[in-house]
């Protein structure tokens, strides 16, 4: 049995809710050991009410005696001291005894409960197997007593009579008996907790709710709270109790708040008092009973306030293993005690409060410590680190306010400081005197001496600093760091410094932090000054001379710094050398010309901008730019390999000009992308072509290694490699003065061959800035070249046979034209140079500036045509032009190759079709002996040859006319005159010219008809040799300028061989033909002619019946569809060799429609030799040579610039037909007026494809029909579209051409080889 | 309201900070710079959770006896960062938030602003209106 204690308020953890025992203490004692231990074992749940969430709770109980003095008084609020639930027991059995005693004491009980109104009893009834036999007697059913209990007490309340069964036997009756008991007294206590505690609570809101009253407390009302955050923390509901504390703590933050805004409560007054007592949080008890104590008394102040309510926190949290919250929320704690002290206006001594952060912060690390293990440690510095650095910082400010940092020491009053920050300190606390380690202690150390502080600050700050780079917070460590090096610049001793610095500065750099950098580097110069680094010194002094960030007096005042040293006159071995970068950027490089290219000797001017970031004007005494000389890579005609790599005049160098900060350092550095071309080294053919990236090694770089390319920030200068060229740029004396500057070298140009610009170097007395590398490289070429003469036209293209003018450029190179020297041209006969009145040459310089100009003398002689030149100096373009004249070789005339005397063969200007132009090119060599070369200058120029001329024979009947097509192919409009074709051999025959016009115009791309009709006395030869020739000027010149133009042609078997006639005749006794019948087709071939001499001895072989025959064939075929041709449709003939020899053939045909049909096609093919056959004809598919018999045909195709020529071999079967045939004749004759340009007829354009199919082509066809009905012209337009629906060759709606519906306009189409068609029938005459 | 508004480039440089100009402007300098620490912890705990919709806000990154530094991240890893006095109290966390969101959104005003090179520091008359109204406000 727990022995009650007179008073039971125990401020401890072990604090329990108290429930009274009344009734039989022997009966109770026995039984206190299992009840106490068996309560707790089962969980029960708790509902709560304000909607919190029931909880699971194992509910243990405080047992004590019942005493009247338990039962709260009225207005007595205690929690913790309440008793919850009254028990009473019995054993009793005996009625008697319960009658006589037992009811009494039940009675007054009861009655002392009720007064106090307490309604959570229980009377418990306990049952021995003993004690039933003992009174065997005078038993009575054990119910009836309580049964009786029950009546008597519990009226309506039966649970609160519990029935205990052998509560000491090992049975299962036992064990059931003690189950029910325990599960009432979880209940019973449970509602009497939701009872007392709501209550309780209601109470306290009320209380709460009266803040705004004057008489109102804060402190009464935090006990009142605190005492509901005891009983639950009794009750192990830690969540619950730190709720409590919670809410104190923001309700206390929110006065505060009010305070500062104005709204002042009379109790906060306690809170303002002067802080006296700055002994930090103590956590090392659960409950501060001082602190309590002077809170209850209302003497707290907020720091003890603070502490103590920190200090509950801190416990309950520990209590639910989170630690970390601990720190996190002390850190809260520290910055907010700080701000409301400041806010609260409460007289601080000075460092009194760092004082107590730096105590508080240590405390809270050392519970966190204490509760946790190294590894948890460890592993969760990321929220111990802050208050590690927070305790460095106030050690610092500390160590800073007692004099303790400074090199001399503190001072008297320093040290009186110190005194009185230690006296509100007080004592040290009983826990933690025997600590050696305890923050108290520590402090007391570290202020104790300069020493002693060092190693202290010294520990704090490389412990922060090495949990922050644990959890890789690299910045704070960085920046825990600096405040190191200051420290140590403090304590006198920069070498430790300037390592935290570099680092902390190397850290702003890279990220481009420029304010950190200018500051962090001001530093650094400071170290470096005191530490005597020369050169490092004046490198950072360059860099923040340069920086933006500072005031021009500090600017100026770095600047200074690098010029007294330079001022120095010291020896050579002292000079310093530093980095361009830092005093001046290379802005632009300009080559004058900005070709960049220079003939050797002449004049390279190289302008640089340099941009002194200086802020003033600095003096330097020379300037120079190292080069690298490379003679391989000169060309000796330098210009033209220039071309190939092009050399930018100006160069640009970037750089970022905002000071402020890095910029455009997202995207990289820009691509620097260039043309690559691979050729072959044989023949100069482009094997491949590309691109490729010129800076790949800075646009590949790893993303995290880009650094904001903000030179000037560069951590510390370069090394800095002098490299010594042989050829320098130099000036002497230069003033730069702040921004940019153009300086201007001469660059030396003696050697041809490549110069690269390499460093640039800056010297300012004793110091040297040089420029490693100048990047983009610059460099500049220096070529020697050779005289180089080109010949080129003056205007494009050049025609044959008209006097033209071309172009001589003489590029002198490094030659000197003399006076007297002079270009041979070696004349040819085929292109006269013509001799010109004004002849002048113009004399430019490189740039192309014209520097004079002086005439030319010329002098031909029969061989040579000798220019002089004037004299030029080199490296200068001698231009001057020259007339020239093509002669046009007349057509088909080939001379043997003629050899000249030397053997050579002669260059015969031969003639080719140019794939460029229609028009047939000549190219024409000229061969130049120039006075710089023993070898002569061959070069070529192409001539086109403006016409082109085609000639055919024509037959009608027995008629022959020679037509002459002249096509202009060129661009050019000419007038042609004289028009005249003449016979060399047979005298006999006359030409009657049908060409009416004397002159006629020839416009560009159109052709010039001239027809002939020939007259014979005898016989006609058949072989005639033509020669056409006309006269030719450009259009709008005068008479003079007509040139002539000559054409040879030779036509062979002019004869007409064979005549054919062909007549349709109705069946017999029929007037008219009519579809569907069949008619008589006579088909009648006249021999005209006798048979040459060579036809006889070739047709004598077939010969058998001795009489001499030759064997034609015939064919009627009708591809159109109008006639059936019936019966055998072609056949052999045997014509005889004698003239007039006449063969008629019949054959039966059919009209398939009405109306006027055309004639089915007629051909008549002559067998050839077996051998002759092979020779002749290109097609292997036939032996027999095939001609059209149509003579209209033919005619429409000249005259659409598609005929064929008569070509010599071909043999000309002229075909004829009815006099209608004549007649249609005479009208495409008509049409082929002689002089008359004849356009194009439209449906020609499309037949090219259908060229060797002629019996499909469709134009003819209906030609045919046309011409036999009635003198019809049809037109053929090509339609719009294509048409897919007939396959190539197919004729479309032939049929539907009906001759009876001639009389209107009619239109109808066909498709021809995909090609769709429209016709227009038009009525004519 | 705030003391010091930053913009930061995701390679941490600043794009834009500014601070009122009465506090020592190197100290919020280095105040911001170090805050980026805790931006970079933030940002890759979150990355390792793998949330699908990211929170921009980063919340209180971490408090000093002065000042409360905030962050924020867009989804293209700009920082913001807003230094506010630690003794301005009346400040909430939604009202640091709108101050973001009104900063994001100025922010983008300026991405889309096709004269803006995006990486160059911020020079537009609108974002520093903004800002200025977020430093006067209650300030």
């Amino acid at each position: 049995m727990e022995c009650q204690e007179e008073k039971p308020i125990i401020y401890t953890m072990e604090n329990k809710p108290i429930v009274t025992c009344a009734g039989d203490q022997g009966l109770f004692t026995s039984l206190y050991t299992s009840l106490a231990q068996q309560l707790p074992r089962e969980p029960m749940e708790w509902r709560r009410t304000y909607g919190r969430a029931p909880k699971m709770i194992h509910l243990e109980a405080n047992f004590v005696q019942f005493k009247e003095e338990l039962l709260p008084k009225d207005g007595n609020k205690a929690l913790l001291t309440f008793p919850f639930l009254h028990i009473y027991w019995t054993d009793c059995c005996d009625t008697e005894a319960y009658k006589s005693t037992v009811k009494e004491d039940m009675m007054r009980w009861q009655n002392s409960l009720r007064t106090h109104g307490s309604a959570d009893w229980v009377i418990i009834v306990v049952e021995t197997n003993d004690t039933k036999k003992k009174n065997k007697t005078n038993i009575l059913p054990r119910s009836s007593i309580v049964d009786k209990i029950r009546s008597d007490f519990c009226n309506k309340q039966n649970d609160r009579c519990v029935v205990l069964s052998d509560p000491l036997k090992d049975s299962s009756r036992s064990q059931e008996s003690w189950n029910s008991l325990l599960l009432k007294l979880r209940t019973l206590l449970l509602m009497s907790f939701t009872k007392n505690l709501g209550r309780f609570e209601d109470d306290m809101r009320t209380l709460r709710e009266k803040r705004t009253q004057p008489g109102w407390s804060f402190c009464e009302y935090f006990m009142v709270q605190e005492e509901l955050a005891f009983v639950f923390e009794m009750l192990q509901q830690f969540e619950d109790a730190l709720v409590q504390y919670d809410e104190l703590d923001a309700l206390f933050t929110q006065y505060v708040l009010n305070f500062g805004a104005g709204d002042t409560a009379n109790w906060l007054g306690s809170f303002c008092a002067p802080v006296n007592n700055w002994s930090g949080l103590l956590l090392r008890r659960p409950i501060d009973m001082e602190k309590r104590d002077g809170i209850q008394r209302g003497e707290a102040s907020l720091l003890d306030l603070r502490s103590y309510l920190f200090s509950r926190q801190c416990t309950l949290l520990i209590f639910l293993l989170r630690p970390w919250e601990v720190t996190q929320r002390a850190l809260e704690l520290l910055h907010n005690c700080v701000q409301e002290l400041r806010l609260l206006e409460v007289s601080v001594v000075e460092g009194a409060l760092d004082c107590w952060v730096f105590l508080s912060c240590l405390e809270v690390l050392h519970r966190i410590e204490g509760c946790c293990d190294q590894a948890q440690l460890a592993a969760n510095c990321s929220h111990t680190v802050g208050l590690w650095a927070y305790a460095t910082d106030k050690l610092k400010s500390l160590g800073e306010l007692c004099g303790l940092v400074s090199e001399k020491g503190p001072t008297s009053e320093d040290l009186n400081r110190t005194v009185d920050l230690l006296a509100g300190l007080g004592d040290e606390r009983p826990e933690t005197v025997s600590s050696l380690q305890s923050p108290y202690k520590k402090l007391k150390e570290a202020l104790s001496s300069v020493e002693a502080f060092e190693r202290h600050y010294l520990e704090l700050s490389h412990a922060a600093m090495e949990m922050y780079r644990a959890i890789s917070r690299l910045r704070s460590a960085r920046l825990v760091g600096k405040s190191l090096a200051e420290f140590y610049m403090k304590k006198g001793d920069p070498e430790k410094a300037e390592a935290f610095l570099q680092e902390a500065l190397k850290s702003y750099v890279s990220e481009g932090w420029s304010l950190p950098v200018t500051h962090t580097r001001k530093q650094i110069a400071e170290c470096q000054k005191l530490l005597g680094r020369t050169e490092d010194y004046l490198q950072t002094s360059a860099l923040l001379a340069g920086d933006a960030n500072l005031t021009m007096e500090e600017r100026k005042h770095f600047c200074q710094e690098i010029l007294t040293f330079a001022g120095k006159s010291e020896d050579q071995s002292d000079k310093v050398t530093l980095s361009m970068g830092v005093f001046s950027q290379l802005t632009r490089l300009q080559f004058q010309p900005a070709t960049a290219s220079v003939h050797s000797g002449a004049v390279l001017q190289v302008e640089i901008n340099l941009r002194c970031l200086m802020p003033v004007s600095v003096h330097i005494q020379q300037l120079a730019a190292s080069i690298h000389f490379d003679l391989e890579r000169a060309g000796t005609n330098g210009r033209s390999k220039g071309a190939r790599q092009t050399i930018p005049g100006t160069v640009e160098f970037s750089h970022d000009t905002s000071s402020a900060g890095p910029s455009s350092s997202s995207g990289g550095p820009p691509l620097e992308l260039e043309e690559i071309q691979d050729r072959s080294p044989t023949d100069n053919s482009l094997n491949s072509t590309g691109v490729v990236c010129k800076n790949t090694h800075l646009v590949m770089r790893l993303p995290e290694s880009i650094s904001p390319p903000d030179t000037p920030n560069c951590v510390s200068p370069p090394a800095v490699t002098l490299k010594e060229g042989a050829q320098m740029l130099k000036v002497q004396d230069v003033t730069l003065e702040p921004g940019n500057n153009s300086i201007t070298f001469t660059a030396p140009s003696g050697q041809p061959g490549t110069y690269t610009l390499r460093q640039l170097f800056a010297t300012v007395g004793q110091v040297q800035f040089v420029l490693p590398h100048i990047y983009p490289s610059v460099q500049y070429e220096v070529y020697s070249q050779e005289p180089q003469l080109t010949v080129e036209p003056l205007s494009e293209p050049l025609l044959a046979g008209l006097s033209q003018m071309v172009k001589f450029t003489l590029l002198t190179g490094h030659y000197t034209v003399k006076k007297g020297d002079a270009l041979q041209l070696s004349n040819t006969d085929t292109m006269p140079i013509l001799p010109s009145t004004s002849c002048s040459a113009r004399i430019s310089n490189p740039t192309g500036e014209l520097v004079g100009e002086s005439a030319l003398s010329i002098q031909s002689s029969e061989k040579v045509t000798s220019i002089s030149l004037p004299a030029t100096p080199p490296y200068h373009t001698l231009e001057f032009q020259l007339e020239v004249l093509c002669i046009i070789p007349s057509g088909s005339d080939h001379p043997p190759n003629e050899r000249l005397t030397n053997g050579e063969v002669r260059h015969r200007p031969r003639s080719y079709s140019h794939p460029d132009t229609p028009m047939t090119a000549i190219d024409q060599r000229m061969s130049i002996d120039c006075p710089w070369s023993i070898y002569s200058t061959l070069l070529a120029l192409t001539f086109y040859i403006p016409f082109k001329t085609k000639h055919s024979l024509l037959s009608a009947g027995n008629r022959k006319y020679i037509q002459v097509c002249v096509q202009n192919m060129s661009d050019k409009n000419f007038t042609l005159a004289e028009v005249k074709l003449t016979e060399k051999q047979n005298a006999s025959l006359e030409l009657e010219s049908l060409n009416t016009k004397t002159q006629q115009l020839l416009c560009s791309k159109h052709s010039l008809f001239c027809l002939w009709e020939v007259r014979w006395q005898d016989d006609l030869p058949s072989c005639l040799q033509c020669v056409f020739s006309t006269n030719f000027s450009p259009l709008k010149q005068d008479v003079s300028a007509f040139k002539p133009f000559q054409y040879q042609f030779q036509l062979e078997r002019v004869t007409t061989l064979y005549s054919v006639r062909a007549e349709i005749l109705p069946p017999a006794g029929e007037q008219n033909c009519r579809s569907g019948f069949l008619c008589g087709l006579e088909v009648c071939i006249t021999r005209l002619t006798e048979p040459a001499e060579g036809e006889i001895a070739e047709d004598s072989k077939t010969d058998t019946e001795g009489l001499k025959t030759t064997k034609l064939m015939y064919e009627v075929a009708d591809s159109s569809s109008n006639w059936a041709v019936c019966g055998k449709s072609s056949g052999m003939v045997s014509m005889p060799m004698t003239a007039d020899a006449t063969h008629k053939v019949q054959i039966e045909v059919m009209p398939l429609f009405a109306g006027h049909l055309p004639f089915p096609k007629i051909k008549v093919l002559k067998y050839l030799p077996h051998t002759a056959a092979v020779a002749i004809q290109p097609d292997p598919d036939s032996c027999v040579e095939n001609d059209s018999l149509s003579l209209l045909d033919k005619a429409l195709d000249d005259g659409g610039g598609h005929g064929q020529h008569p070509q010599p071999r071909q043999r000309a079967l002229c075909g004829q037909r009815r006099p209608a045939a004549e007649g249609r004749g005479h009208a495409a004759s008509g049409a082929l007026q002689p002089g008359t340009s004849v356009q194009p007829h439209p449906h020609t354009a499309g037949s090219g494809a259908a060229r060797h199919r002629r019996p499909h082509h469709g134009g003819q066809r209906y030609m045919t029909l046309v011409a036999r009905a009635r003198p019809l012209f049809i037109k053929l337009n090509p339609g719009p579209g294509l048409c897919r629906d007939f396959a190539p060759g197919q004729m479309g709606s032939v049929s539907t051409l009906r001759v009876a519906g001639m009389d209107s306009p009619l239109s109808m189409t066909c498709s021809h080889h995909w090609r769709h068609y429209r016709l227009h029938a038009v009525k004519s005459q | 309201m705030a003391v010091c508004i930053s913009v930061i480039a995701k390679e941490n440089y600043p794009l834009y900070i500014r601070s009122v100009p009465t506090q020592n402007e190197l100290k919020f300098h280095y105040t911001v710079h170090t805050s980026l620490d805790v931006v970079e912890e933030k940002i890759s705990a979150v990355g390792k959770s793998l949330g699908d919709q990211r929170e921009l806000y980063l919340g209180l990154l971490y408090p000093t006896e002065d000042y409360k530094v905030y962050g924020y991240v867009t989804n293209s890893k700009v920082k913001f960062v807003i230094v506010v006095d630690s003794s301005n109290t009346s400040l909430r966390d939604n009202e640091i938030r709108s101050m973001f969101r009104k900063l994001h959104n100025s922010f983008t005003d300026v991405m889309c602003n096709p004269f803006h090179t995006p990486g160059d520091t911020i020079q537009s008359k609108a974002f520093d209106g903004i800002v200025s109204g977020m430093m006067v406000q209650a300030g």
